[in-house]
């Protein structure tokens, strides 16, 4: 039997088409725009200015609070502008664009020489804070605060997301395979800065190959475990994982780290290595381009600031039959309508969907057949919280409710017999609710 | 009939038992209250729509009678005849007040702003405003999901069909802000409804440059500063490439909107002046819309 979170949860089509492609390095492009806000949190401040020259990997913006990431160039080259330029969603949002010369790296980007073991856990965590990185499962959070647990706690389980449960990416899949020590390497890294002896890396049983490739390599280690799980979305949200893995359940409004646990994703330990071996910030990462009408689909590792569209091009451009481009994947991602935006530390996808399988279904009344609330893997009553929100907006009712632990999956309007646009309303009554929130304590 | 006696006598003893009780409770924790405050609430209309920025009604009452002048306080929806009893009834001055007017500042309708893209969530501009940036390319203007419309609670508000945008009833719009608070994109705003309802505003906020706003909407302000130049009492100003009229200073000449090159300058009861003979160079563009009721 298989180890799963318990309640809720659907299996959508796993249309997992590029699995067996090797990711391909994509060529740098004319011309990168890096924005200054990939990670949640504040924006980083701009270091450089119009004109400067800027080489790949130097920094230029530096965090702009302490939940915030340093922001690297992906190229060598001129910085064109510092203003703002039109993000995947049509809006404006601060950036660096910078025009491509040559192909040179910054000075402090070299290989260590150090071991593994010789590093100290305060080293790792600077390393990690200035190469900029950040939850790449798209969550964006700054992995060094997450690795800086709140004093009184204590972590005893290091997780790797290696579950990938979004339907059609396999970024992370690729990475298995192919980075195998390297992500090995991350975890042993990643274990000492924050000071564990047990790491337990979930992948999902449609992946056999990434789960014998893991565990061959786990065998001579000690305190890293491979744990296969049973496929059903969302195995890889944190608190299903952390439940699957250890059997804990996060408590309702607290972090992974109250069960002792850290959460960490497969592309983030692969940028933690990458930052501390080879001193090498989180400049370039890789992207699934994908789509049942695209010619030829893939892995691409390209640098940050790529538009969007050369991705696409690289996959056999934009089919004509495209109903919708979407940044992550079905489940979670979200549409895009400017693919000229570019490719961030978040972006773990590109999905093409066909008109006829991206349009929505025709909405209809909801029926109470309480289906949203089985699938919904947190244990809420998603037609409830919608319609609070729709109906009355009472934020201090849609508190009580929970409201602020949905996680946002969509397994709710997955499974809608009635096509009801839940998810859109919880989002909108959960941001609402968070804002009560937040000026409630600032008011105390 | 003993038990029929014993239950009357006991339950009316229970009763009066209660009423002393009762009496003697409000008695001991009577509120003090200024009698003021009910004789202003009976005054006001009673609709608790927060448009005067106190929570409801007895906020605006309470606020009335506490406060030295009436400045500053005014129910939108009873207007300049409540506030003057109201006044009247505190021994008060009455300040006056202009009586305002929401306006919609987006002139982006279906044939001005082509649609770009489809949203087929919820219908609701303030979850499309959490999404994107709209069905067209100007991020900034109105995303016709009419939030405002259910947020009007005086019926003032309508989408119109054909532009697929609000029209705001100049009648029955009270001021009481509901529709600029519900907008996302700030579009809506209260002016100042102007002598005989006349008033003319900038009916744009796209903060594009001129080039990629004209491009979203033929209709954008593009932050010219033709108007600027035209106005002899320094009511307009152009910041971040859109401008904005002040309506204290404005004076209804309409030379701005003359000028206008793409007629986002919107005249409502006011006729457009009639194209200048000398012009210079070749004539400018004449804003397309008639006087309207907005």
């Amino acid at each position: 039997m298989l180890k799963s979170f318990k309640i809720g949860g659907v299996h959508p089509p796993e249309n997992k088409y590029t699995a067996g492609c090797a990711i391909q390095v994509l060529p740098t492009p004319d011309k990168v725009i890096i924005p200054l806000s990939q990670h949640i949190g504040a924006p980083a401040t701009a270091i450089v200015q119009k004109g400067d020259k800027v080489k790949a990997g130097q920094v230029i913006a530096t965090a702009g609070g302490f939940v915030s990431a340093n922001v690297h160039s992906s190229v060598s080259g001129t910085v064109l502008d510092v203003a703002p330029v039109k993000d995947a969603a049509g809006l404006l949002k601060p950036a660096i664009t910078i025009q491509v010369e040559g192909e040179e790296w910054a000075d402090e980007v070299v290989k260590t020489t150090k071991n593994i073991d010789e590093f100290e856990k305060e080293e790792i965590i600077k390393a990690i804070s200035d190469a900029g990185i950040v939850g790449m499962g798209g969550a964006t959070f700054p992995t060094h605060v997450k690795l800086s647990p709140p004093p009184g706690s204590k972590a005893e389980y290091l997780i790797i997301n290696g579950v990938e449960c979004e339907p059609y990416l396999t970024a992370d899949h690729r990475l298995m395979l192919e980075k195998t020590n390297e992500i090995i390497a991350g975890i042993k890294l990643v274990m000492k800065a924050i000071g564990v002896n047990k790491a337990i890396i979930g992948i999902e049983n449609n992946k056999p190959d990434a789960i014998a490739k893991m565990q061959a390599a786990t065998t001579t280690t000690m305190g890293i475990d491979v744990c296969p799980l049973k496929v059903r979305y969302p195995q890889g949200g944190e608190k299903q994982l952390i439940k699957a893995t250890i059997g804990r359940s996060v408590p309702s409004g607290a972090l992974p780290i109250a069960v002792g646990a850290v959460v960490q994703n497969i592309g983030t330990i692969y940028a933690v290595y990458e930052a501390v071996m080879l001193r090498k910030p989180l400049v370039e990462r890789v992207v699934t381009v994908t789509g049942e009408s695209l010619k030829n689909p893939g892995n691409f590792l390209c640098k940050v600031g790529t538009p969007i569209s050369k991705l696409i091009e690289a996959a056999g451009g934009l089919p004509e039959d495209t109903g919708k481009v979407i940044g992550g994947g079905p489940m979670m991602g979200r549409t895009m309508i400017n693919i000229d935006s570019p490719v961030m530390k978040g972006t773990s996808g590109v999905l093409i969907l066909p008109e006829s399988k991206s349009a929505r279904g025709e909405m209809h009344p909801c029926i109470k057949c309480a289906k949203c609330v089985s699938a919904c893997p947190m244990g809420l009553e998603p037609y409830l919280l919608a319609t609070i929100t729709e109906m009355t907006g009472d934020l201090e009712r849609l508190e009580k409710e929970k409201i602020m632990d949905c996680i946002e999956c969509g397994c709710c309007m997955y499974t809608c017999p009635a096509n009801r646009p839940l998810l859109d309303y919880i989002r909108l009554g959960k941001g609402r609710t968070g804002a009560m929130i937040r000026n409630r304590s600032q008011k105390k | 009939m003993n038990i029929l006696l014993i239950t009357i006598i006991s339950l009316c003893a229970i009763g009066v038992l209660s009423a002393i009780i009762l009496f003697l409770v409000a008695k001991k924790f009577k509120v003090e209250e200024d009698p003021r405050i009910d004789t202003v609430c009976e005054l006001l209309p009673g609709a608790n729509c927060g448009g005067c920025g106190f929570p409801g009604c007895r906020g605006l009452a309470e606020a009335a009678v506490k406060a030295d002048t009436l400045d500053g306080i005014m129910c939108p929806v009873g207007g300049a005849t409540v506030m003057e009893q109201i006044a009247a009834a505190l021994g008060r001055e009455v300040v006056a007040q202009a009586p305002k007017v929401a306006v919609v500042r987006c002139n982006g309708s279906c044939s001005n702003r082509p649609r770009t893209s489809k949203f087929d969530g919820a219908r609701s501009c303030a979850i499309m405003a959490s999404v994107y940036g709209g069905e067209t390319d100007c991020s900034y203007g109105c995303l016709g999901c009419g939030d405002c419309v259910s947020a009007c609670q005086f019926g003032a508000i309508a989408m119109n069909p054909e532009t697929g945008l609000p029209v705001v009833d100049d009648e029955k719009c009270v001021a009481c802000g509901a529709c600029v608070k519900a907008c996302p994109k700030m579009v809506i705003e209260l002016r100042n409804k102007g002598p005989k309802n006349r008033r003319l505003y900038v009916s744009c906020i796209n903060k594009d440059k001129g080039g990629i706003a004209r491009k979203a909407c033929s209709a954008a302000c593009i932050g010219c500063s033709k108007c600027v130049k035209e106005c002899a009492f320094d009511a307009i100003k152009v910041e971040n490439n859109v401008a904005y009229i002040d309506f204290n200073k404005c004076k209804l000449c309409r030379k701005c909107a003359a000028v206008c090159p793409t007629g986002a300058i919107k005249l409502v009861n006011l006729a457009p002046l009639p194209p200048t003979p000398p012009a210079p160079k070749a004539a400018p563009a004449q804003p397309a819309e008639k006087p309207a009721a907005n």
